[in-house]
């Protein structure tokens, strides 16, 4: 075989890898299937964090303050720790961003719908 | 066995065909065949798909995201009816919240060993992965008898399912929790006992993540749970 025939056909193979991109091989999981996230001891670390908001939460209860702050608090610190959970522990952070629109199209769907339902049997009103 | 386009053309004469292997080269979709596919059988890594990610992981955040919808209709519900609670003592006196936080912090650390398991079952390392995963549902069984050390006092104190509103929402969301706890419990002890079997069919890590992605939503529910019914006072 020549090398201008084996130049030829390296050129089309290339224009055929290109034009057609393989979604992955046996050898190359599908994204969202390979090892991600943090080390063990980057896990332990989240870990600490989230036993400490838990421990700040619960002495908030046990201090003499303004109820709006201390509601303020609580929910930030609630947030807090649910996002790192998702992020972190379900490797949302790392994953394909497809996952993290599922999971939080539902979850502020249920949102919306409760607050909704709750304006309408006037849970929000402090009378 | 690879498929070629055989050159037809006479030695004499320069060589200008193509050899495309069929076997591995991507078809008009974009993937590439795997070893077993075109039977049916399940690679270490499962079938490639048009979308290119895993289908069972998919559905599994397409179920979370619908679980937050019954959650969240359960949490709305006590929210209401939290305050209704003739005949009964109110929910700040019943509430120990000591006792609530450290089975709390129990579930939390759950959610530790079980990402410790993920991480170990990414690694092929079954026998670590099965300590985790037991050591996961262990933490999990303390926190349901906890629950149900909870629910005994309450209902000796005088707070039974039916005896008011807010009984009947707290029993109901706790209650629907503590059977998800329970479902999960069932779900690690089976996959340690499949682990130990080799009873896995396809792949094995992505198996645990499933797992381990309920297990964690059940946890971050109970984040919510925590605070606006435990440390918020009605």
């Amino acid at each position: 075989m020549s090398s201008e025939t084996t130049e030829t056909e390296r050129q089309i193979s290339h224009a055929v890898d290109n034009a057609v991109e393989p979604a992955h091989s046996v050898d190359e999981p599908a994204h969202g299937d390979h090892k991600h996230g943090l080390t063990d001891l980057g896990y332990v670390k989240v870990a600490a964090v989230l036993a400490l908001m838990t421990a700040l939460e619960v002495t908030l209860t046990y201090i003499d303050i303004p109820g709006g702050v201390f509601m303020a608090l609580l929910l930030s610190l609630m947030v807090l720790k649910f996002w790192t959970v998702v992020s972190y522990f379900m490797h949302l952070k790392f994953d394909n961003p497809i996952f993290t629109k599922l999971f939080y199209s539902g979850l502020f769907l249920a949102l919306g719908v409760y607050c909704v339902a709750l304006l309408t049997f006037q849970f929000f009103n402090p009378s | 066995m690879a498929d070629t386009v055989a050159p037809t053309t006479p030695a004499s004469e320069p060589d200008t065909t193509l050899s495309i292997d069929l076997a591995t080269a991507p078809d008009i979709h974009g993937q590439t065949p795997t070893p077993g596919a075109a039977h049916g059988e399940g690679g270490e890594h499962g079938h490639a798909t048009s979308t290119g990610l895993s289908n069972n992981k998919l559905a599994m955040w397409m179920f979370l995201g619908s679980e937050c919808l019954l959650f969240g209709g359960l949490i709305s519900t006590y929210m209401l009816y939290r305050g209704r609670h003739e005949g009964s003592p109110s929910p700040s006196q019943l509430y120990n919240i000591p006792l609530t936080s450290v089975s709390s912090f129990v579930l939390l650390m759950s959610s530790l060993t079980m990402v410790l398991a993920v991480s170990a079952a990414q690694r092929h390392d079954d026998r670590t992965t099965s300590t985790w995963l037991t050591v996961t549902a262990l933490l999990g069984a303390t926190f349901v008898g906890a629950q149900v050390f909870e629910f005994t006092e309450f209902y000796h104190e005088g707070l039974g399912f039916t005896t008011n509103l807010f009984g009947s929402s707290f029993f109901t969301l706790t209650g629907f929790h503590g059977v998800h706890v329970t479902v999960g419990i069932i779900l690690l002890m089976s996959l340690v006992g499949m682990i130990n079997r080799n009873k896995i069919p396809g792949n094995k890590a992505e198996v645990v993540e499933m797992i381990g992605l309920y297990w964690h939503f059940v946890d971050i529910v109970w984040i919510v749970i925590f605070t606006l019914v435990y440390l918020i006072p009605s």
